[in-house]
């Protein structure tokens, strides 16, 4: 089956799939949708270490490896981020960047 | 899409396509374990929390508001030169791909490589990411606590 699949094509995709998500990070305003943004970047690096590992060194699953980690700290990273979201609403009741200044200076 | 709609649910729930997308990228590549921990894990926890903490902190109509146009043609021009910086890098190099004949990767064969500490073992990560794991858990539990208030 991937015998028929170039590995640039796939590359292709998940290039695209990155700079949408540098696009994201760069014109959202609301910290929600940049972390899908970020999320959307950490999925197309996933994407490259798979498919660089399928294609060129399949013999030692060393992507596989390396994009299970990068799950994992994904969700980590996720988790302690929305708490942080939640309770910086809870104290100024949004959560847009250019609301929040209490902690600049 | 996930990028640009305005509506806050929308956006992630076209994370969601992009998720199931890339989980179907797994499955091509032969990688079932993969595929299957990118299901449980983006889907099952990380899109529910998305899902969870927009509902906390927006309400369900509310659009986000415009940002301006001076802003999104930089973003724009900056996310289009380095695709097309990379896209030509991709298109003019030339892989040898070696696919090895459907090397059957089962679990069992993961488990055993994670937690061996020979060669190509991966049990020192594997504890880092325990103990990061375990450390996120911890601080996104006293972060989200409500302190008590004095009452007024």
């Amino acid at each position: 089956m991937i015998e028929d699949i170039p590995l640039s094509h796939i590359l292709i995709v998940s290039t695209l799939i990155f700079f949408t998500g540098v696009y994201g990070f760069l014109t959202r305003k609301n910290m929600i949708t940049m972390l899908i943004s970020v999320e959307l970047v950490l999925n197309a690096v996933n994407i490259n270490f798979v498919a660089i590992d399928r294609y060129l060194y399949s013999e030692r699953l060393e992507g596989h490896f390396f994009a299970l980690f990068v799950i994992g700290i994904a969700a980590a990273e996720a988790a302690v981020a929305i708490a942080i979201f939640i309770n910086l609403y809870r104290n100024i009741r949004s959560i847009d960047v250019d609301e929040v200044t209490e902690m600049k200076y | 899409m996930s990028v640009t709609s305005r509506k806050l649910l929308r956006a992630a729930i076209f994370l969601l396509f992009v998720l199931i997308g890339v989980a179907i990228f797994f499955l091509v590549l032969d990688y079932m374990f993969l595929a299957a921990v990118q299901v449980v894990v983006y889907m099952g926890g990380i899109l529910v929390l998305f899902i969870f903490s927009i509902l906390l902190t927006s309400h369900l109509n509310e659009k986000l508001q415009v940002v301006k146009p001076v802003e999104i043609i930089i973003a724009a021009l900056v996310s289009l030169i380095g695709a097309s910086v990379v896209l030509s890098v991709i298109t003019n190099h030339r892989f040898n791909p070696v696919v090895a004949d459907s090397p059957e990767i089962t679990v069992a064969e993961i488990g055993t490589q994670l937690l061996s500490y020979g060669k190509y073992g991966y049990v020192l990560p594997f504890e880092v990411i325990s103990i990061l794991l375990l450390a996120a858990m911890v601080a996104a539990i006293v972060i989200a606590k409500r302190e008590k208030k004095p009452e007024s």
